[in-house]
């Protein structure tokens, strides 16, 4: 492959953070409100032991998958890693289908075999799921290889924590995405925490935006409790790529309410840092603040709106519930093809 | 006394080479680390440096000659005064210190099976023929062509590379470079830098991405340099290649052939000698090929690239130069999942594949000789395995020894030592027994290396036992 010259560039700075319309507030509370309850739900139907094994919730981190959906272009692809939930159901992966893989049922978008941490959807350009920290970062690679192969316009996103961040494939994915000048936005979802291990006791460079410099990809911390401003931070880095300028990187600073799986009781931190988060940054609590403020809507058409997600959540779990286990003929399918 | 400059090993496993050309004349001056000759390998041509200094005296080996094997001397040098004539060539002498893997092949015209040249040969310097059972993939007299597996290869990928655009390389000197291995060689030139791509050194990324790249659709052909540096890119091969599709329910599926030689090569110790076989072979979700000859080299790999499934295709360095008829058509697919009878013989059966086929078939001479003959079965895929035609075998003979230069336990032999006991207990005369690699990392040293390998005697002796003879 023809290693293109470097391009001339300068670090894009993150201006003030642009206002959202009235339907751009209403679409991304709707989006992150369902997000926000199917996790939820999940987490109780985990408890009522419908839901085994994994199951690594994203409440808190919302706006970052969800602003980051507002900027992306219809063959754009996803991947990610196992804490999957929220970027399946931004993609518009059902979330009926969602939750009864959860549950492990025929329904489910994996017909039940994969779980919690592997669903797939091709319609939906979401390429998983993926349960080895740090591999959706090679393969989500993989993906910005074949959309520039194809010169198709796609790019690839590639979401992954600040736990994988340390893991040596990245770099080496950084290197080949750079010289090669894939189209690929790599988003590191810093909630501040890999596992039970805090940011500053497993990384040197706690910039994560800087993970890039020494391949000469750029990179910006951006508020990633602030949709607008993920929103905005990915519309320059899909542009970036989309012109052939190769991969993009972005640092959003977030962060997780729950434990890092269910099993987790989050010693490793007090409740007044995660009190303090909530209700200072809850990233749906400044949407719905906002839209309040400005008078764009009233209380009750809010709570018409928390209705609706909570009739589509309740059907998703009652459709998990009910729905049959695959049949035990499946166990030898989709082996090979 | 004059100084002998001999034919230089170029390569690890270089036995033989062409001398291209002279750079230097006789009566020419020479001074250490200048380029006197050129000789091409199969692999690249190189310059040959003069280490001493002094006259060039007689060159023995004209320009134009080929296949000089390693340790012949090809030319002397002179110290002032000396005469040229004085002093032949000590040529009895280089070929006595020649390590014996070097020994010379008198035979350039591959094609016919070169003599055996001691009571028990080195199988794996003279590779024997598969000609006794026509294989039922070829139409009755179709045309055949001699050439080494590493040209079969390399046509394989070109003829598919040519049918689908969604096919193309990568891996480490692939394009450029031409190859490691040669594998490659004129690839680029063909289809160009986007379809064959130069990868920096990166096992565990550029295997990745190819997994990703196969997951939208592409087919990648990704070559490991060797299988030893795949073992950096494993996770990526089972965890990601072999799992999605069961993981997706049959939504998301991995197009990739994963490709590259395997197993010991010659005098390159422990880290470069390991024979992942068994490894991959244990994984369902992959297909796992590894061919002997240039035929099936040729059409499995064809096979492997079509197949929308991953697949480990082990190939073996030494094997490369090696020629072997290819059947001339057009398309040459052979089914992936079908061993070969490649000798009949109703006595024994002999379960070998990949290099395990070339003390195979010399044992199966040797003890043809004695009175015993051997089936030997090609089982050029490993997964999935065709345990059927091993146990039609087994129903006639009886017995059953398996061949392979990986390691015993957990091996290959031991899986088919245990469907043999399953499925075929009450045809068996004799335990089934394995002659495999020894139990130890490869050993540098050229004695202790051979002692590592099997060999056909250790063959012929496991016969001899499941035979009572």
């Amino acid at each position: 492959m023809a290693v293109k010259k470097a391009v001339a560039r300068t670090e894009a700075a993150p201006g003030a953070i642009p206002d959202f319309s009235k339907e751009q507030e209403l679409h991304a509370y709707r989006e992150m409100l369902l997000i926000r309850r199917f996790e939820e739900k999940a987490g109780q139907m985990y408890g009522m032991g419908l839901i085994g094994g994994f199951c690594h919730l994203y409440i808190g981190q919302e706006a970052v998958v969800v602003g980051m959906q507002m900027a992306m272009k219809k063959g754009d692809q996803v991947i990610t890693g196992y804490r999957d939930h929220g970027h399946m159901l931004s993609t518009g992966m059902q979330a009926k289908g969602v939750m009864a893989e959860l549950t492990g049922r025929r329904g489910g978008y994996s017909k039940g075999k994969g779980g919690s941490m592997h669903m797939f959807s091709i319609e939906k350009q979401f390429f998983g799921g993926h349960g080895i920290v740090g591999a959706q970062v090679s393969l989500g690679t993989g993906l910005a290889f074949a959309n520039h192969y194809r010169d198709n316009g796609s790019v690839s996103v590639v979401y992954f924590g600040d736990g994988a961040a340390n893991q040596g494939q990245v770099y080496e994915s950084f290197n080949m995405a750079e010289l090669w000048k894939l189209p690929a936005v790599y988003v590191i979802e810093n909630n501040k925490y890999a596992m039970g291990t805090s940011v500053n006791r497993a990384s040197a460079q706690t910039d994560f935006s800087k993970r890039g410099t020494s391949f000469n990809i750029p990179g910006e911390q951006v508020d990633g409790m602030d949709v607008r401003a993920v929103k905005a931070a990915a519309e320059r880095a899909l542009g970036f790529a989309r012109d052939g300028k190769g991969p993009y990187i972005l640092e959003m600073q977030t962060y997780r309410y729950r434990g890092h799986s269910m099993s987790d009781p989050a010693k490793y931190r007090s409740k007044e840092e995660v009190q303090k988060m909530r209700t200072e940054h809850d990233p749906i609590e400044q949407v719905r603040a906002r839209l309040l403020e400005k008078g764009l809507v009233s209380e009750d058409e809010l709570k018409a709106i928390d209705g609706e997600i909570r009739e589509v959540v309740n059907a998703a779990a009652d459709f998990a519930t009910h729905d049959p286990e695959p049949d035990p003929s499946e166990l030898y399918t989709d082996i090979l093809r | 006394m004059p100084i002998d400059i001999l034919m230089p090993a170029l390569s690890p496993t270089m036995e033989k080479g062409n001398l291209t050309k002279w750079l230097k004349k006789e009566g020419d001056s020479v001074k250490s680390g200048d380029v006197i000759a050129e000789i091409e390998t199969d692999k690249a041509t190189m310059e040959v440096e003069a280490v001493d200094e002094g006259i060039l005296g007689k060159i023995l080996v004209p320009e134009g000659t080929q296949d000089v094997a390693v340790n012949t001397p090809i030319a002397s040098i002179l110290a002032d005064g000396e005469d040229a004539n004085a002093a032949p060539a000590p040529a009895q002498k280089a070929a006595e210190s020649a390590p014996p893997a070097a020994a010379p092949q008198p035979s350039p015209t591959a094609a016919a099976a070169p003599a055996p040249q001691a009571a028990v040969p080195s199988a794996v310097a003279n590779p024997p023929q598969v000609k006794s059972q026509p294989d039922p993939e070829v139409p009755p007299g179709t045309e055949m062509v001699t050439m080494t597996v590493r040209e079969a290869l390399r046509d394989a990928m070109a003829e598919e590379m040519r049918r689908d655009a969604d096919v193309f390389v990568m891996g480490e000197e692939v394009a450029e470079y031409q190859g490691a291995y040669k594998i490659t060689q004129g690839l680029l030139q063909e289809f160009g830098a986007k379809r064959v791509v130069d990868t920096p050194i990166t096992e565990h990324g550029f295997a990745g991405m190819g997994v990703g790249a196969a997951m939208a659709g592409l087919k990648p052909i990704v070559e490991f340099m060797t299988f030893n540096f795949a073992m950096q890119a494993i996770d990526q091969i089972i965890n990601s290649a072999a799992k999605t599709l069961y993981m997706s329910g049959g939504q998301v599926h991995c197009s990739i052939v994963f490709r590259g030689p395997n197993g010991a090569a010659a005098r390159v110790a422990a880290q470069h000698s390991q024979d992942y076989t068994s490894w991959y072979s244990h994984i369902p979700g992959l297909k796992v090929i590894a061919p002997y000859s240039a035929a099936d080299a040729k059409g499995l790999l064809k096979a492997a690239i079509r197949d929308p499934n991953p697949i480990i295709f082990l190939e073996n360095e030494i094997l490369y130069g090696h020629s072997f008829e290819v059947p001339k058509l057009d398309d040459y697919v052979l089914p992936i999942g079908k061993a070969r009878i490649a000798r009949a013989g109703k006595d024994v059966t002999l379960v070998a594949w990949s290099i395990g086929m070339t003390y195979a078939l010399k044992a199966a001479e040797e003890l043809a000789k004695q009175g015993i003959e051997a089936e030997v079965i090609d089982l050029r895929t490993i997964r999935p395995m065709d345990t059927a035609t091993i146990i039609e075998s087994v129903k006639k003979t009886g017995r059953c020894v398996t061949i392979e230069e990986g390691w015993a336990q957990s091996g290959v032999g031991a899986e088919i030592s245990a469907r043999l006991m399953a499925d075929a207990f009450d045809y068996l005369d004799a335990p089934v027994l394995r002659v495999t690699g020894k139990d130890v990392p490869m050993p540098y040293a050229a004695n202790l290396e051979k002692l590592a390998l099997p060999t056909v005697a250790d063959v012929i002796e496991a016969v001899r036992a499941v035979t009572y003879r």
